[in-house]
């Protein structure tokens, strides 16, 4: 029979043990990236390299580009920023207000328009893809940020609504109420009481939105045609061709890609956790 | 009109993220819906004719559409159910009071914020019979003499397909439980401890029951998500070899923007749009029940 302390370091031991093995292959790709190429494809394969080099790191962002086929990272990296950015502010704003008024009036038909607005994000992607492409190209839409950006905030409303109303629901309207008595209007109680208390709310739909466009390749790879407004999952697959793969390039941009993703997520994951399970259950 | 201004209110609130919808889901939707009765072809001008039901009647009658949702449903209750199981269990680990954590829990949603795509690319490498990381080790370790063709054979094409969706799908199980889990009560597990309730028995009475709306709702995003994947798929084996992985949003893609044939892409979609909505409406009314 194992003591109470023996077990909690199994345990321990256990829940190290199995991140890792998780990690390994988010480890791997920030190793190719650093490694020569004549590793990478060594058969019998190599475990421990020889040297390391940042080679791929400087093309990705410094290549001129001439004599040399490199993937332009550095303008993907910007339409991505500026699209997932952009999305996510303008989605996190509408859906807020829109949660706001779901939670705090009645009004007919109220659920049937919020089970309207939650089921439309449960339509995939490529079943738009096409009918949007005939849109866009009709309104002059397609190849732009702004028209990839408006697909955008249509994706993460109905997910920032669900998450919103939850929150709202739970601050007792008291509170508002004393503000309102205090001298604040309508609208100064909702940017200085509610908005607040909704801050873990705020930030984990925000960087869902966020990762949601950072992420997204189906559509972008319809609805985007030029360096103007390809973002990064598009311009990933561009280190494939028909018979070679450039493995450690596509690495380094993964790195780069992952890099944004990871900063805004801890940025904020001490709201996230809370936000997400309070906001979606309650 | 202040009472009339009242009234409008939660429109002037609500309005501009409906019109959004409406203008970039609905409005296509429907779109897709008249032109799913057309015989539309890209490359055939002038095809946009309408045809009745044939589109539907072609898809009835293919039977790799059928083969297509069979592996799609192989893959969502096979995945899902690995999730659940996997998440679970690091979940219990990592919501244990134990050095670094935190630490851990942050990291345990790295594999989330991983684009599909990358994941697709990533384990299409790690299984790559020449120099792909799982041959590499089984090599080096004389498990092998011949390399194994991991994504041409069916069984393992669908393993390795697989086991990109979960390990991306698995973090975010195990963020929700986590959460979940750490949210609970902690006076029924002191009253099991002072009857001598067992580890199994506090889960199985106790931890279970608790923790099932978070399970509820982690399955429910997570099986609309495998239940759409198309990234991971596309990019590891385009649906082949010969249809051997082809999941319905695979196979959309090929005869709707590879072969070009939009009105047929459209009627496969429509069904499995509707399919996947219904199965969404049947989740979310169960969620707003406890809600309103």
């Amino acid at each position: 029979m194992l003591t109470k302390r023996g077990k909690e370091y199994i345990f321990t031991f256990l829940a190290y043990f199995v991140l890792i093995l998780m990690l390994i292959p988010a480890l791997w790709i920030i190793f190719t990236s650093i490694r020569p190429e004549v590793e990478v494809n060594a058969y019998p394969p190599v475990w421990i390299p020889e040297k390391l080099t940042l080679e791929k790191y400087q093309q990705a962002f410094f290549s001129s580009g001439v004599g040399e086929q490199t993937v332009p990272v550095r303008d993907y990296l910007k339409n991505s920023l500026i699209v997932s950015l952009g999305s996510a502010g303008i989605a996190l704003v509408l859906g807020t207000l829109a949660g706001f008024a779901f939670s705090r009036f009645g009004f007919k038909g109220k659920d049937s328009l919020f089970l309207f607005v939650i089921l439309s994000r449960a339509v995939p992607g490529i079943a738009l893809s096409l009918p949007l492409f005939m849109l866009f190209v009709r309104l002059k839409l397609l190849d732009t940020l702004g028209g990839l950006s408006l697909v955008y905030i249509a994706y993460n409303i109905p997910f920032i609504i669900w998450i919103m109303d939850g929150f709202f629901r739970e601050i007792p309207r008291d509170l508002e109420d004393a503000a309102q008595i205090d001298g604040c209007t309508k609208w100064q109680a909702f940017l200085k009481v509610d908005l607040p208390l909704c801050a873990p709310g705020l930030s984990a739909s925000g960087i869902f939105a966020f990762l949601m466009a950072w992420d997204e390749f189906q559509l972008a790879s319809v609805l985007t045609r030029s360096l103007s407004s390809k973002t990064m999952p598009v311009g990933l697959l561009e280190f494939t061709s028909e018979f070679v793969m450039d493995w450690r390039g596509m690495c380094a941009m993964a790195v780069i890609m992952f890099i944004p993703a990871i900063f805004f997520t801890f940025l904020v994951s001490k709201h996230l956790i809370k936000g997400l399970t309070f906001g979606a259950i309650k | 009109m202040a009472r009339l201004k009242e009234k409008f209110f939660p429109f002037f609130l609500i309005s501009p993220s409906v019109l959004i919808i409406l203008f970039i889901i609905t409005f296509p939707l429907g779109f897709s819906l008249y032109v799913s009765f057309t015989g539309y072809s890209l490359l055939t001008p002038g095809s946009m004719v309408f045809t009745g039901a044939e589109n539907y009647i072609t898809l009835i009658r293919d039977p790799v559409f059928w083969q297509s949702l069979k592996n799609t449903v192989i893959f969502l209750t096979i995945g899902i159910n690995t999730e659940l199981f996997l998440g679970l269990g690091i979940a219990l680990l990592l919501a244990r009071e134990l050095k670094g954590g935190r630490i851990l829990r942050t990291v345990s949603m790295i594999p989330m914020m991983f684009a599909p795509i990358l994941v697709g690319f990533q384990f299409k490498w790690f299984f790559n019979d020449q120099v792909g990381m799982l041959n590499n080790l089984l090599y080096t370790f004389n498990v092998i003499q011949r390399p194994i063709i991991w994504l041409i054979r069916r069984d393992l094409a669908m393993f390795s397909i697989l086991v990109g969706e979960i390990w991306r799908g698995t973090s975010f199980m195990i963020i929700i439980l986590t959460a979940g889990l750490m949210s609970l009560p902690k006076d029924p597990f002191e009253a099991a401890e002072v009857d001598g309730a067992s580890g199994f028995q506090k889960f199985r009475h106790i931890t279970f029951p608790l923790l099932s709306p978070f399970i509820f709702i982690a399955m429910a995003i997570r099986s609309l998500d495998i239940a759409t994947a198309f990234d991971i798929v596309q990019i590891m084996t385009g649906g082949g070899p010969a249809h051997r992985t082809e999941l319905i949003w695979t196979y959309v893609y090929r005869v709707g923007i590879v072969d070009t044939q939009f009105g047929l892409g459209s009627a496969m979609s429509y069904v499995t749009v509707i399919i996947s909505v219904g199965f969404a409406y049947y989740l979310f009314k169960q969620l707003l029940k406890t809600r309103r």
